[in-house]
């Protein structure tokens, strides 16, 4: 295929830019593109940030690296998937024990559709990962949710490995939404 | 005959030969790529103090050649030298040259300083003038004033409404793709005269013109709120369209232009809502459990076309301006996105997601003849220009890069980039000031 030399181009950019994506695409080589269950879901899974215990218990730091602070979807859907809901389950467990936290759920979409669609996508994945986390007993007035769209990429280069990096609903401690 | 030649060539595109008359509707309707032989026009500089006429005549030029339509002939190659350019010219010395149409004209300083352009468009072969129009402005217009002759030669050679004395608000980006900024941005549709509308701090997507080109409704995550907007070109003022429970998106304005239909997301579903301007009054166009997004107005007011996945994947309806008898028109392979109604009323341009690829096609109004223009990796939100021959779109390379903003002819022949000076991405044409 024409395209084996171009994603590698890709890859190069954003490893310079971005030390994070180094570890995802080894994890990624090793794991293989198709295995969804092997995905990181957080910097925690990459073992960066010094790694699972150095965050304060409580701390934005300890919700990021040992809670997970996103899930991944699949393409054009908006399901929480069951690796999903192991991520929400922790993050609802984490927000019960620390109930002074606010949380903005930001919902994304890749680059693979039309600019208003997935405004639309973004904010589905949003809703659906907040009812899931009201499910798992967060209070509804705790969160707000906000669509990006695909105008936030944090991963670009060219092939499926990396649309689904961006095919994401972060939860933000604090942060600003509707 | 020139003239017959040239109409010919618009039947063919339109597919308009049962309105007219019978000679022309023998033509064969054949829209392959480079079919279309442009018409041979020599455009003479305009008899100016300093580099003035020069100036103009490049702008008209370059007008007429970046149409698809004509094929400027080279300064060099002409023969006379025009240097009244009221006398008739020496039309053996043209016709030599094989130039079908010739351009003549001179521009001259009014005691209280505005410009006075005149110019005159010549049959060669008929050995007759066509059309001598003048034209009053300020000297800063020089531009517009090109344009608007282009647009009076377009107009008298092919039978349409021109469409170079117009512009396109677009939105502007730079840096990186993972912290891309966005401004609001307007240009003069051939790429000149860019000016930003917002500065770079928010995030701001689809632009859209009122009908008489002074407001624009756009997106914006100002305050991390994202809502709809109004714009006043004029003053820079701005205002929030409603107030809404949740994210608006997607605006564009009705045809009057007293009302913005735009959607509104709840929870997981967005439904498209209209405000009246005047009234302050929202009315909801649909409610389904669903995307409902991209509404555009047909030209009469009448009818409204948007996307649905409320079978599954992104698809095109129709529904009166009142939301009633809504109906699926796209049954193509794939999904169909950012329906655009045609300023002509019979064919509506949108975004298919197929096979990988992401193109820019028509249809007509009842989702029949579906033609696709272009296709690659990612193209995106045609919009019309106002005679309903040309669109732009915009489109993005796989990996790192940015969009750019690329025209197109109705019949998929003369793609060409917009030259701008970073990415630039949703254009959209404003109308035509009469």
């Amino acid at each position: 295929m024409s395209r084996i030399h171009s994603p590698a181009a890709g890859r190069m950019q954003t490893i310079a830019r971005n030390p994070a994506m180094i570890a995802l695409f080894m994890t990624l080589a090793l794991a293989g593109c198709a295995s969804k269950k092997n995905m990181p879901n957080n910097a925690g899974d990459l073992g960066l940030n010094g790694g699972a215990g150095a965050a304060t218990p409580g701390s934005q730091q300890d919700f990021t690296v040992n809670v997970g602070d996103r899930i991944f979807f699949d393409t054009d859907s908006s399901s929480v998937r069951a690796d999903a809901a192991a991520t929400l389950d922790r993050q609802a467990q984490w927000l019960q024990r620390y109930p002074n936290y606010a949380i903005t759920i930001e919902g994304h979409a890749d680059e693979r559709g039309t600019r208003e669609y997935n405004l639309a996508l973004g904010a589905r994945r949003a809703a659906a990962t907040r009812q899931y986390l009201a499910s798992r007993g967060v209070p509804a007035n705790r969160m707000k949710t906000i669509s990006y769209g695909k105008e936030k990429p944090v991963a670009v280069c060219d092939d499926i490995s990396c649309w689904s990096q961006n095919r994401r609903a972060v939860t933000v401690l604090g942060g600003a939404g509707m | 005959m020139f003239r017959r030649t040239l109409l010919r060539l618009l039947v063919v595109l339109t597919g308009l030969a049962a309105s007219l008359p019978q000679a022309w509707a023998l033509v064969e309707i054949n829209i392959n790529k480079g079919n279309v032989e442009p018409l041979p026009i020599a455009v003479t500089d305009f008899i100016a103090a300093g580099d003035l006429g020069q100036r103009i005549t490049d702008v008209i030029a370059a007008d007429l050649k970046r149409s698809g339509l004509f094929a400027p002939i080279n300064k060099q190659a002409f023969i006379e030298k025009i240097s009244n350019p009221n006398q008739a010219p020496r039309f053996d010395d043209w016709k030599v040259i094989n130039a079908q149409a010739l351009v003549t004209g001179r521009v001259t300083q009014e005691g209280d300083g505005r410009l006075r352009a005149e110019f005159r468009l010549w049959d060669t072969f008929a050995g007759k003038q066509i059309t001598g129009q003048q034209f009053y402005t300020q000297p800063e217009n020089w531009r517009r004033v090109a344009h608007i002759i282009a647009d009076a030669i377009y107009e008298s050679l092919t039978g349409e409404k021109g469409y170079f004395d117009t512009r396109i608000v677009y939105v502007a980006e730079s840096g990186p793709k993972t912290a891309r900024k966005r401004q609001l941005a307007i240009m003069d549709q051939d790429g000149f005269n860019a000016r930003a509308l917002t500065n770079a701090n928010e995030l701001v997507l689809t632009p859209r013109f009122s009908p008489n080109r002074q407001e624009i409704t756009y997106m914006s995550f100002e305050g991390n709120q994202p809502r709809v907007y109004l714009l006043q070109l004029e003053t820079g003022q701005r205002e929030v369209v409603g107030n809404f429970p949740g994210m608006t998106f997607s605006p564009r304005f009705s045809p009057d232009g007293q009302k913005v239909i735009m959607s509104l997301q709840q929870e997981g579903n967005s439904n498209i809502y209209t405000m009246d301007l005047r009234s302050r009054t929202t009315t909801r166009l649909t409610s389904t459990a669903a995307i409902d997004t991209s509404p555009s107005y047909s030209p009469d007011g009448t009818q409204i076309v948007f996307e649905s996945d409320r079978g599954g994947r992104p698809q095109l309806y129709v529904m009166g301006a009142d939301g009633s008898n809504q109906r699926r028109i796209s049954f193509g392979d794939g999904s169909y996105s950012t329906p655009v109604w045609s300023p002509r009323g019979d064919l509506i341009a949108f975004t298919k997601q197929s096979g990988g690829k992401f193109s820019i096609g028509v249809m007509k109004t009842d989702g029949s003849g579906e033609r696709i223009l272009t296709s690659g990796f990612h193209n995106e939100g045609p919009t019309w220009a106002p005679n309903g021959r040309v669109l732009m779109f915009f489109r993005q390379a796989a990996g790192a890069g940015g969009p750019q903003i690329y025209s197109i002819d109705l019949s998929g022949y003369n793609e060409q980039v917009v030259q701008t000076k970073g990415f630039a991405s949703d254009p959209a044409w404003s109308p035509l000031l009469e």
